[in-house]
């Protein structure tokens, strides 16, 4: 048994705190987690307090009688400045951005309770791709999970995609010379193509199919939404 | 060519940056159809050959110049006027600083601190390193550079680097005879070297101080599941010369003149944990020791003390390579060094699995400091009491000091831990300092009010980088300048770090240049936290302790900047209008906006 | 400092870099803007055509980013004269669709527009002193004056500016249920 806020729960041997949380029905915030990839690590918005520690419930193992902190006021703090550093390192106009409503970015925001960017906006020249005929890529609205990364490697065998860069020139890149989406192996059926959870890769001529208003998570709240997929209850990917 | 490249390295996945960083050498960068053709030859993806080639400094996808020169950008070196010495020296040779000139020349760049903080400003040229710069050494280089006049012409006194070794003690005064320690540990197993190291109470000298001995056990007893010892698994010995701390120069000094006693701690490691290779990586700073170190290395097989049946001890078999990095503090970090030894960009790993369980290519693999490795090998052969004659109860022994910045006899001290820094202080002639920077920029700045602190675990925990400033220095600079720094080799990993660092950045220019208000010194302390409390690792841990631990002891410096107004922009305003002005030519009253209004 | 004589909360609204669609959710609160006037006067604002903010207003709304200067020098009048600064909307807080023009260099967008474009006969960057002048980038507000609360949407629904209002007339501190915050 561990608890988290107070409440005790238990779990299986070699689960993480997040798997043991998912399980038991707690939602902890997350971008670059999925459950059908290795722990990632990354995003840092799963940061909990586990006896008095800081960690990232995604790679903790979870361990009898951890006492895990997550709701406090002090940890919330925390994770809305991180994800408003994600909003302000990128050049994410929800308006205008096709993904707007089904963007696990935007929607963790709202579960939140994200009102602003705080931070000052660093409004970086990023990269579009629109070589390919059927795939988009707008790397404005990467946030550098490396969910496409790892599914292109682990599940389509193609490793079209990587990081490159250091800091904040860190940046996705493409497996071709010419540096175009056009010049690689990958296909629209690519796990790795729908796996994006904001609008960074979008597959061309299906971006207003469902209009604004009606998508997943104008009426449908993340915490919900991840803890039915994450649970087995299907994917939520696009 | 590049065949011949891939060839001598040994034509595997690993080799990687090893192969870079000898492209790069030949083609003074890598280009795209050469990361095409590696990928190829190599078998990985072109995705993880562009992310090495981006990730580390020293390699490039845009050409440098045929001299490519790198001015030290450490806190130490720019008090010696090093940022000046740049600017001079582009403008002298009509380059921009940060670019290669259109003949494709020279290129001048900053980088990191180098590890010559005690014989500054200092600068890698190709790869070589100069040191005691100045502005006649700038005049004259910048001719040598545009009569295109070969490095070996240039004056060797330039490229001379001390020793300065100003006080030796347990490891540096006593001469370890080749192989004695060797001999001892041939006669031991495992249980017994451990044990000695494990007496002898020894801990890391990366400055993190976890026990050496019990390192080498978990390594020794492997992953769970296996056997002790197991001889069917593969384990490694890594030694972690990637001196990349600001203004730590010690191990660079050990490589020089005790590069026996590190090759001689690595085997007794070795020996103890049932490993049969080695690496010692070397920090692309320090690239002109590799051929010395090589050398040493074929000495040792050559005596029998590398190789197979080390000393006639059957069954003791270990060899050693040397690795480069190539430009990234990140690197030092042992799981990110790994994943560098692996060939690919230096990202800490997550843990658990520790590396001595899972580390190099996934098996159990110790990593240790140069200083510790020399210490292992001298109580390997001295025995632990020797060890233990110095230091305290938590922290036995000595440890070896770089000291730099402001004091008389800049240099190593070897002090027995439980030292204060005032002893310190008053050995290398630092009279009436500011503060030391003990650590360096992710250790602990002290006041002169602390000067009777003591060096060791139990109080202040250090790699060795002593950076002493005077009284006239500017506190907030010096800040702002590790700040820098850490936004610079942030590896880019986890957001909090990410972004973080440059936001932090961004603050302390805003206050160091006049432009902050009270409430910027609340959001960089809210910020500060949520860098460390969130950071996947020690860079981004300690990234803002320059800032908060200089605005605790010295908070009337920060505030004597700050503006009394409620708020100010954190840009230029006025400038924002600039291209407009420009453009449009107008100079009127409503072609200017004031900064605060 | 509410109105003196009718003893009513004084709100001014303006639009920078916006398009007055934040001002068109703000009016789809439709008949419940009687209720609201009950309680409240406008000061500056495009309901009232007030062109400056009286001495003291309680709540300034404002609607888009900056882009020039003439955006700054409104701003700055707003934050001078009110108590409570409310940034709404995505352009106010995040330079919204205009700071899309933020990664192409000022130069370009204008020579563009102004020099090179097809169908421009007689090419020259307008310089009239009138015109504000712009800035390098659309930049947030929030980057250059203090900023009291945010309404985040493109537009804030009407729903949003109706909970607020109703929060701070009833001395509340405003609370936006997650329902109600969107960036679209």
């Amino acid at each position: 048994m561990l608890t988290i806020d107070g409440v005790a729960l238990s779990f299986e041997a070699g689960q993480t705190l997040m798997e043991a949380a998912t399980a038991a029905g707690v939602y902890l915030p997350h971008l670059c987690h999925h459950p059908e990839f290795k722990p990632h690590g990354s995003c840092k918005l799963c940061t909990v307090k586990v006896n008095g520690r800081f960690a990232s419930a995604c790679t903790l193992p979870a361990a009898e009688g951890q006492e895990v902190l997550s709701e406090t006021l002090e940890l919330r703090q925390l994770r809305v400045r991180i994800t408003q550093m994600l909003f302000v390192e990128g050049n994410h106009f929800c308006p205008s951005c096709e993904q707007s409503g089904d963007c696990k970015l935007q929607a963790t925001a709202y579960a939140l309770g994200m009102l602003d960017s705080h931070f000052p906006h660093f409004f970086p020249a990023r990269r579009v791709d629109a070589s390919h005929p059927d795939i988009l890529l707008d790397l404005d609205r990467c946030i550098l999970c490396e969910l496409c990364v790892r599914a292109s490697r682990d599940m389509d065998g193609k490793s079209v995609f990587g990081i490159a860069g250091r800091g904040m020139e860190s940046h996705l890149v493409v497996d071709a010379e010419s540096g175009a989406l056009v010049d690689t192996v990958i296909e629209v059926s690519d796990r790795a193509v729908k796996i994006c959870p904001v609008g960074a890769i979008l597959i061309k001529r299906t971006a207003y199919e469902k209009p604004i208003g009606q998508r997943l998570y104008d009426h449908h709240p993340i915490q919900a939404v991840l803890l039915q997929a994450d649970q087995g209850g299907g994917s939520c990917d696009q | 060519m590049l065949c011949e490249i891939v060839d001598h390295h040994g034509g595997e996945a690993t080799s990687l940056l090893q192969v870079l960083i000898d492209v790069q050498m030949r083609f003074r960068c890598v280009p795209a159809g050469v990361m095409t053709f590696l990928a190829e030859i190599l078998h990985l993806p072109r995705t993880q050959i562009q992310a090495v080639v981006e990730f580390y400094s020293f390699l490039s996808v845009t050409s440098t110049g045929r001299f490519d020169v790198r001015f030290s950008d450490s806190v130490t070196d720019q008090l010696l006027g090093s940022r000046d010495l740049a600017t001079r020296l582009c403008q002298r040779l009509g380059v921009k600083l940060g670019e290669t000139r259109a003949d494709d020349a020279v290129s001048v760049h900053l980088t990191s601190c180098t590890g010559l903080s005690d014989q500054g400003p200092a600068a890698l040229v190709n790869g070589q390193v100069l040191t005691r710069l100045d502005g006649d050494r700038i005049v004259q280089m910048a001719d040598f550079i545009d009569q295109e006049i070969d490095l070996d012409a240039w004056p060797k006194a330039w490229f001379r680097v001390e020793d300065q070794v100003q006080l030796e003690g347990l490891l540096l005064a006593e001469e370890l005879p080749l192989g004695a320690c060797l001999e001892r540990a041939g006669t031991l197993d495992a249980v017994g070297i451990i044990s000695e190291i494990d007496r002898s109470g020894l801990r890391g000298r990366g400055g993190a101080g976890f026990k050496t001995a019990v390192k080498w056990r978990f390594c020794y007893e492997g992953a769970e599941g296996t056997l002790p010892g197991d001889p069917s698994i593969t384990r490694y010995v890594v030694c972690n010369a990637d001196e990349g701390e600001p203004g730590t120069f010690k191990d660079r000094v050990l490589l020089s003149r005790n590069a026996h006693d590190v090759f001689e701690g690595m085997t007794v490691c070795a020996r103890a944990i049932g490993a049969l290779r080695g690496f010692l990586y070397l920090r692309g700073e320090y690239r002109y020791l590799l051929d010395t170190l090589l050398k040493v290395l074929e000495a040792r097989r050559s005596r029998g003390l590398l190789g197979r049946n080390i000393l006639g001890v059957e069954g003791f078999d270990f060899n050693i390579e040397i690795h480069l990095g190539a430009g990234a503090y990140i690197c030092g970090e042992e799981s990110a060094l790994i994943e560098s030894l692996e060939g690919k960009p230096g990202h800490p790993r997550n843990r658990p699995p520790y590396p001595v369980t899972h580390g190099y290519l996934g098996q159990p693999t110790v990593v240790n400091n140069v200083e510790t490795f020399v210490a292992a090998a001298r109580i390997m052969a001295f025995g632990a009491d020797w060890f233990l004659s110095e230091g305290t109860a938590q922290s036995t022994g000595t440890k070896m000091l770089s000291v730099s910045g402001d004091c008389e006899r800049p240099g190593i001290y070897e002090v027995p831990f439980g030292t204060p820094v005032s002893v310190v202080m008053h050995r290398c002639g630092a009279d009436d300092p500011m503060g030391v920077q003990v650590g360096g920029p992710s250790g602990t700045f002290i006041g002169k009010a602390e000067f009777e602190r003591i060096l060791g675990f139990e109080d202040l925990s250090t790699g060795g980088s002593m950076m002493v400033f005077s009284q006239a220095r500017d506190v907030v600079a010096i800040a702002r300048g590790f700040t820098h720094f850490f936004a610079h080799e942030s590896c880019g990993f986890c957001t909090p770090c990410r972004v973080g660092t440059s936001l932090l950045r961004q603050l302390i220019d805003k206050i160091a240049e006049g432009h902050g208000t009270p409430h910027d010194l609340v959001e960089m302390t809210q910020l500060a936290a949520i860098v460390k409390n969130a950071s996947h690792c020690g860079l981004g841990q300690t990234a803002a302790n320059p800032l908060m631990q200089t605005l605790e002891r010295f908070p009337e410096r920060y505030q004597e900047r700050l503006k009394t107004t409620l708020f100010e922009p954190g840009f230029d305003l006025d400038g924002a209008l600039e291209v407009s002005r420009q453009m449009t030519g107008r100079a009127d009253a409503n072609a200017h906006l004031t900064q605060v209004g | 400092m509410a109105d003196l004589v009718t003893n009513k909360i004084l709100i001014a609204t303006t639009s920078l870099a916006g398009c007055f669609g934040c001002h068109m959710s703000f009016l789809d609160i439709d008949e419940r803007f009687f209720t609201l006037c009950e309680h409240v006067v406008f000061d500056r604002s495009p309901f009232t055509d007030i062109k400056h903010c009286g001495e003291h207003v309680d709540v300034g709304l404002i609607e888009g980013g900056l882009c020039n200067a003439e955006n700054v020098a409104t701003l700055r009048e707003f934050r001078r004269h009110v108590k409570i600064l409310v940034a709404v909307g995505a352009c106010a807080i995040n330079g919204g669709i205009p700071a899309m023009r933020n990664h192409i260099p000022l130069k370009e967008c204008l020579e563009e527009s102004y020099l090179q474009a097809i169908g421009i006969d007689s090419p020259q960057i307008p310089n009239d002193p009138e015109l504000p002048l712009l800035l390098d980038r659309v930049r947030p507000i929030h980057e250059v004056v203090k900023v009291d609360y945010f309404l985040p949407g493109c537009p804030p629904s009407a729903e949003v500016f109706w909970t607020f209002l109703m929060d701070l007339l009833a001395a509340r501190q405003p609370q936006l249920p997650e329902a109600q915050i969107h960036y679209d």
